[in-house]
């Protein structure tokens, strides 16, 4: 991981152009260096995606990669993120296809508000590359950053194990 | 006719959900956007001598810092009404920065405007405000002495006392008595989404973006708040992050962001911190109850003598009604029920999931088990022969009840005749294992205003529903989707449903495990009301192959109209009107909901079993599997009423093991966050097994709803109190029961 350019010795406390690369295109940000990535997607850049449901780190709502691992964007500063890969939920359907997860989720009722939701399948996703999801055990305890308080917690195991398993997401009805 | 209503259908809000692409109430993108930040009291009684606003407001970025001493007086509070009387919905009766008393910590004292979230936090730092501080009371153990019987409480609603029979007498006669005093902690809702309003003033008119169950609770209430004509006001609500309850009242954030936006001219969003979703938004109150049964040697329920000590704000007289299900549960000539208030430097509780349910039946069903296990008896036997057969307060049948068969599906699932009922016996390795039981029960409360919707076909055969209920996570946009369809005999692709915005046909709050049985009565009219009058159409038009036919004999589906025997006669709704040349038709529906007078018993009930594994050395409780089956009347849509149920109860596990504020002796919450406040995580919920019974009811609203969103968390923790103690043979009578506790 190689930043794009070396910090300059002084930057802020006022606005400054902070480049970011968010799902694959770079976007040019004025903010200021004490911006979250959080408030930074949701307000500069109008990616609502990604939650502000405690902002303190706790509850994972907020959850994005930041070089395809899973962080919480609320204690992420923007600024510290240039040179790097974000990717955040509205980045993981391809030309208007949802990803196999996003997919499990809505046929395994895997939310109900859905406030969490993005933080959980971005989480879920990192979760199966990082090799976590070999028991419902596991699941449960590396999802457990990720609060869903309508309490949905069996319906997104189902659907990360549909996903490890190859079943989730592609079947057609709507069964459970 | 229930082609689609029933089916496990997946959400119609899913995609916007999985995708990030639904807007909740704090990421409406508006140019001119400025952002309120509250500051709010540290102490929890006194007076705001100064309040310094100078270096806030040379702060960069601040636009205004708005006071008790400069925001502008608006109209007046209205009084307190649960939202699902359809008006104003006031959370507490009182309203901000009008004065300078403090009446409870967290209590609004100034907001700050500025041109991002990060300069307003900034400058919110920067007020300094100089309080005097007085004495306060702010828990159950502080206020005891100054105690008082509640005249009414629940906004008057409910009586301070409740008796039948004589139970002193009744106790003095009982040949086994339990009593026990039983503690149960404050609690706060925390939906992930923090409460957030986005106000836009246009001239005089104002819209508002609001996290709420109610959008024309919240339009009436500001209203009345702001001396506001209701039609210059629009709330759109389209997606809720969750709410269980604290945006089921209307508390003063939508008014303030409102006045916000008016001081600044531009638009203003103001989103509650999580600190402040502790202090702005209601709680469930702390509480004692004491309980007392008395019975026949053969377990027969005598008398129950059921109390509640709370505290309340100094505005109003509010106890969650702690005692109402737990009073129609069992048949029992003899009963007593009285709520005992305090005074407090708190909020004025409010709304909780199971408001009253969850508390009160933790303390009824372990005290039944207790009585069971005191007679030898099997606790699901005690409970069978305390049926009730009707509503035993006002002796009148139940409109439904499936509990019998509850009870008998919940103990096969569970195995419960094959467990060993001694105490403290069974074991998996370090773990005791134990099974526990108990009833479920939440009452089905009609809506107190006309419920409307309207449905409206065009002429390519699609049609839309429209209504402005709000859909808080619970699944009812998709559920009316399925009514309308089945409705107007129209497949479901061709159905879409428009919800969320009080500009549509009124709707009350959806709250009280009511939103799908009245939504859905009005939903149900409007499609139906509309399909009669295409038929009608149909059979006045000599060019219609039902031209003549009896209305009586036609019937719809897949929006096509054709004679009941003879189903080739017949034409799609699509071609009367291409031939009529008429671009579209609609009705409106309005269900006039039954009086609270109904002379029936009105509930959903449900049986619950918990099994748990407890290593006493540890002080470790696992809830290894939650069984529940219920009897909610029509199921609308199976997949995601079961996930209600489902999240019900393990709100009720949270309840038992996790979830309890803490006042700080400076009068303050002293967890307030989501670090501190426990709620379950993934690895804390166990594998839920769901079942429903479905019951035909024809008394509480047209298509026979009885409604899912609470009764999955009633009995729950008491279920698992049981099981604790069938594992380790010690009752625990104070919620959360914690790591200590099982020591």
């Amino acid at each position: 991981m190689v930043a794009s350019r070396l910090p300059d010795a002084v930057q802020g406390p006022g606005p400054v152009d902070v480049v970011l690369n968010v799902n694959g295109a770079t976007h040019v940000v004025r903010i200021e260096p004490r911006v979250s990535l959080l408030d930074c997607l949701r307000d500069h850049m109008n990616l609502t995606g990604a939650k502000k449901g405690c902002n303190q780190g706790a509850c994972g709502a907020c959850t994005v990669w930041v070089d395809k691992r899973r962080v919480v964007a609320c204690l992420t500063l923007a600024i510290a993120c240039e040179g790097r890969d974000i990717t955040t939920i509205e980045g993981m359907a391809v030309d208007g296809s949802l990803h196999p997860m996003q997919k499990a989720f809505l046929s395994e009722d895997a939310f109900q508000c859905g406030y969490c939701t993005p933080g959980q399948i971005m989480s879920a996703v990192a979760l199966l590359a990082e090799g976590h999801a070999g028991s419902d055990a596991e699941i449960g305890e590396w999802m457990s950053g990720n609060i869903c308080r309508c309490a949905a917690y069996p319906n997104i195991r189902t659907a990360i194990r549909d996903v490890r398993d190859g079943v989730g997401g592609v079947r057609k009805d709507a069964t459970r | 006719m229930t082609a689609a209503i029933g089916r496990p259908l997946d959400r119609v809000d899913g995609r916007a959900k999985v995708t990030g692409a639904g807007r909740y109430s704090a990421e409406i993108a508006l140019p001119g956007l400025a952002h309120a930040v509250l500051v709010t009291s540290r102490v929890p009684s006194g007076r705001v001598e100064l309040i310094d606003t100078y270096d806030a407001e040379r702060a960069e970025g601040v636009l205004a810092v708005l006071h008790h001493l400069n925001l502008p007086k608006g109209g007046s509070v209205p009084p307190l009404l649960p939202s699902l009387f359809g008006g104003p919905a006031s959370g507490q009766t009182f309203f901000p920065m009008q004065d300078e008393v403090i009446h409870y910590a967290g209590q609004h004292l100034a907001m700050v405007v500025a041109e991002t979230l990060d300069q307003a936090e900034h400058a919110a730092r920067l007020v300094r405000v100089t309080c005097r501080e007085t004495a306060s009371v702010t828990t159950v153990e502080q206020g005891r002495d100054r105690a008082y019987e509640a005249e009414k409480i629940f906004a008057g609603f409910i009586p301070g006392r409740v008796a039948r029979g004589d139970v002193a007498a009744a106790l003095d006669r009982a040949q086994v008595t339990v009593e026990n005093t039983y503690h149960c902690a404050a609690n706060h809702h925390n939906p992930i989404e923090c409460s957030a309003t986005t106000a836009v003033w246009e001239g005089d008119r104002l819209t508002l973006y609001d996290a709420t169950q109610g959008p024309n609770a919240t339009l009436h209430t500001v209203a009345e708040l702001l001396n506001v004509m209701p039609s210059h006001i629009r709330v759109v609500t389209d997606h809720v992050g969750g709410s269980f309850g604290c945006k089921a009242m209307i508390w003063d954030h939508p008014a303030l962001a409102a006045l916000a936006a008016r001081a600044v001219h531009r638009p203003v969003r103001l989103a509650l911190s999580r600190e402040q979703m502790f202090s702005s938004v209601g709680h469930r109150e702390e509480q004692e109850q004491h309980l007392t049964l008395g019975a026949d040697r053969d377990g027969r329920l005598t008398a129950i003598r059921h109390h509640k000590l709370s505290p309340t704000s100094h505005f109003d007289d509010w106890a969650e009604p702690s005692l109402g299900v737990a009073s129609q549960m069992y048949a029992c000539p003899n009963y007593e029920g009285v709520y005992r208030l305090i005074k407090a430097n708190t909020m004025t509780p409010t709304f909780t999931r199971c408001p009253g349910e969850a508390s009160g039946m933790f303390v009824m069903e372990t005290a039944m088990d207790e009585l069971a296990a005191k007679l030898d008896l099997d606790p699901l036997e005690l409970r069978l022969r305390n049926y009730a057969e009707n509503e035993p307060m006002s002796g009148h049948p139940w409109s439904s009840k499936g509990l019998r068969d509850c009870y008998r599906r919940g103990a096969e699932l569970a195995r419960w005749s094959e467990r060993d009922p001694r105490p403290g016996v069974t074991r998996d390795g370090n773990w005791l294992l134990g099974w526990g039981m108990a009833s479920s029960g939440y009452p089905v409360t009609p809506p107190g205003n006309p419920q409307r919707a309207r449905a409206r076909i065009f002429a390519d055969g699609s049609a839309v529903v429209q209504s402005s209920f709000s859909d808080i996570g619970t699944g009812s946009a998709t559920a009316m989707t399925q009514v309308a369809a089945d409705g107007l005999g129209v497949p479901l692709e061709r159905m879409r449903v428009q919800y969320g915005d009080s500009d549509l046909p009124n709707t009350a709050a959806a709250v009280g495990s009511a939103g799908a049985g009245m939504v859905s009565a009005a939903v149900h009219i409007a499609a139906t009301a509309l399909r009669d009058q295409l038929i009608a159409q149909a059979v006045a038009d000599e060019h219609s192959p039902l031209h003549g036919a009896d209305p009586a004999q036609v019937v719809v589906s897949d929006g096509r109209m054709a004679l009941r025997d003879r189903p080739d006669t017949g034409e799609t709704y699509a071609e009367l009107l291409q031939r009529a040349m008429m671009a579209d038709a609609e009705a409106l529906g309005t269900w006039i909901p039954p009086g609270l007078d109904t002379p029936y018993g009105t509930m959903t009930f449900g049986a619950q079993f918990a099994q748990v594994a407890v290593d006493p050395e540890l002080g470790l409780c696992r809830v290894r599997q939650l069984i529940g089956v219920f009897d909610p009347g029509r199921v609308l849509n199976r997949k995601t009423a079961h996930s209600q149920l489902m999240g019900g109860m393990l709100w009720g596990m949270s309840h038992a093991l996790l979830e309890g504020t803490i006042m700080g002796p400076d009068g303050r919450w002293a967890n307030a966050s989501l670090g501190e406040y426990l709620v379950p995580v993934n690895a804390d919920a166990p594998d839920v097994v769901i079942e429903t019974i479905e019951t035909v009811d024809t008394v509480v609203n047209p298509l026979g709803v009885k409604g899912v969103g609470e009764v999955g968390m009633v009995g729950t923790a008491a279920a698992i109190a049981n099981a604790i103690w069938h594992a380790t043979g010690r009752r625990h009578h104070r919620l959360p029961i914690t790591v200590e506790d099982l020591l």
